[in-house]
């Protein structure tokens, strides 16, 4: 595939940036659109969209076992973009990439197949209170089916999690640890290392939600050392509908397959059926190999401008951000943990998240307002939403100052 | 007053906003201005659960007509409860089934509509006509 590049000469020149961006240059409400709704889902670089177009208009097939050539090549594609996301998160082997439909398919795969084997009555899973519904839901269906114990670890007041607590929640039943790697409501960045290498002093299996860090920071799945670590493609910039799970070999190795049907087979006769080896074994049916090379192209982008100067320049736009939001008496930040992704959740005085909301829409500013899919921790926190600002690398400073501006209108209509 | 009288009203008087500002004033206006619902009526079997804003409504019926309250955690959700009451509540559950709920359109709110987890207003209307379906019935019986 001719995927187009993104030039590393350009830095992190914002406005070369986001040229590359078209969704970027749009009015909404008449006014330049002000994107800060990236946790929900990153915008699209032009690369992103060529490699999709380019899919469809000269590489479209089904893959594997076609022996005509389109079906190679939309093969060979296909198997080359499992090869990028190994090397993108540092996995051993591109057979412990499953693809999924996204983060929340990969953990119910892992909860369906892993679970059915290694869960049983008594035992209980590891999650914490910070969790988005995607790594609570799984687990609470896999309880009920195996009579399991769904256990949550506390935070701190600061949104950080207790470590103290954590480490003292492991126990002899404890058969899994399901825990987030950077929070999306909170920010808060969680010491996975230390929490797997903690969870495996105990014999502990470790899955690792990863669907808001493979955008911001650089993520080594061998390092973390977790079993199992889950993702989408779209909060990395690439299409909507396709993300891995990344599970290591041996363990994948053990599990019964996910679903059933064509591609994860070896052979099949009405008797008896042989399943195929990693990584088709957990990959049943035709897959959506179009938004497999959108998401090749994906990382390609960041890759060439690299993770490390994405990271550097979102967590400047944190510290502005932070600086400002801080700076006003009426607004109060969820979430203030040392460790922070570009990601800002807040309250101004007394008004209604919602109310906030679409005061700042119309002032051409996406934010996120509610709960963001995670209730348990609104409850734990006693409130009923907040307002969210997330960042991504296209953004500018002046771009929160926008935001800054529309506070400040929301403030004239409610106080 | 008939719905649809009452409905053209609220369209005209969304007609004289030249800007979204002055519309959602009105709109929080209308929110502050709803009278309050009895507190034993803010339970949670009153409650329309949408993601972002919490709503309460009540209907009482006197064999005839049909008396909406409502109340909502959010200002703006509020006044747009104001707005769905004053069309429909003290009519008869025949006219409030009857009626539409195109005047909602018309007055530029259709980005409170989309059938998202936004702020309720679909589902406040259809819990409206749900109302008017059960107490139709309820009279019909004889009860």
């Amino acid at each position: 595939m001719n995927v187009k590049l993104h030039n590393p000469d350009k830095g992190t020149d914002p406005e070369a940036i986001r040229a590359d961006f078209p969704i970027l240059s749009r009015k909404v409400h008449n006014k330049p659109l002000v994107y800060f709704d990236n946790a929900a889902t990153t915008q699209k670089p032009q690369a992103v969209i060529d490699a999709l177009v380019g899919y469809y208009t000269g590489l479209n097939s089904n893959v594997h076992r076609g022996v005509h050539y389109l079906s190679q090549q939309a093969t060979i594609a296909f198997e080359e973009v499992r090869q990028k996301i190994q090397h993108f998160v540092n996995a051993k082997f591109s057979h412990e990439i499953i693809y999924t439909r996204g983060c929340t398919e990969a953990i119910n795969l892992v909860a369906a197949s892993w679970g059915k084997v290694n869960v049983g009555k008594g035992d209980e899973i590891l999650i914490s209170g910070m969790e988005h519904h995607s790594n609570i839901v799984p687990w609470q269906m896999l309880c009920e089916e195996k009579g399991a114990v769904l256990k949550v670890c506390p935070l701190h007041p600061d949104g950080s999690l207790d470590m103290e607590a954590y480490a003292a929640m492991l126990g002899s039943k404890t058969r899994l640890v399901a825990i987030t790697h950077i929070s999306n409501t909170l920010g808060t960045i969680n010491p996975v290392k230390e929490i797997t290498r903690l969870a495996h002093e105990k014999g502990i299996t470790v899955l690792i939600d990863g669907a808001q860090a493979l955008s911001h920071m650089k993520v080594d799945v061998q390092d973390i050392g977790c079993e199992f670590y889950a993702f989408s493609a779209h909060k990395v910039y690439g299409p909507m509908g396709i993300g891995a799970l990344y599970g290591k070999e041996d363990v994948l190795n053990a599990m019964p397959p996910y679903q059933g049907g064509g591609e994860m087979i070896k052979s099949v006769t009405f008797e008896k059926t042989l399943y195929n080896e990693l990584p088709f074994k957990f990959e049943a049916g035709t897959p959506n190999v179009g938004d497999v090379i959108g998401f090749g192209a994906a990382l390609d982008y960041i890759s060439a401008i690299g993770i490390e100067r994405i990271a550097a320049w979102e967590h400047e736009l944190l510290c502005y951000a932070t600086e400002k939001l801080s700076a006003d008496p009426a607004i109060r930040i969820i979430g203030t943990a040392p460790e922070k992704a570009s990601l800002i959740s807040f309250l101004i005085n007394g008004i209604h998240p919602f109310d906030a909301g679409t005061i700042i829409d119309h002032m051409g500013v996406a934010v996120r307002t509610g709960t963001h899919c995670t209730q348990p921790l609104m409850d734990g926190l006693g409130i009923s939403g907040t307002i969210r600002a997330s960042f991504a690398f296209y953004n500018t400073k002046q771009e929160i100052d926008r935001l800054m501006e529309a506070i400040e209108k929301v403030k004239e209509f409610f106080l | 007053m008939k719905i649809e009288e009452t409905t053209s009203a609220i369209v005209s008087e969304f007609e004289s906003f030249d800007d979204w500002m002055d519309k959602y004033n009105y709109l929080i206006e209308l929110g502050k201005s709803l009278p309050l619902i009895d507190e034993k009526y803010k339970v949670e079997s009153n409650l329309i659960q949408g993601c972002q804003s919490r709503v309460w409504l009540h209907a009482g019926f006197d064999g005839t007509l049909v008396h909406f309250t409502a109340d909502s955690d959010a200002v703006i959700t509020k006044g747009i409860a104001n707005l769905l009451i004053r069309a429909f509540s003290g009519h008869t559950p025949q006219e409030i089934l009857d009626s539409s709920t195109e005047f909602l359109k018309e007055i530029g709110l259709t980005e409170h509509l989309s059938p998202t987890r936004s702020n309720g207003m679909l589902s406040m209307i259809k819990q409206i006509k749900m109302y008017a379906l059960a107490f139709k019935t309820k009279a019909a019986m004889g009860n």
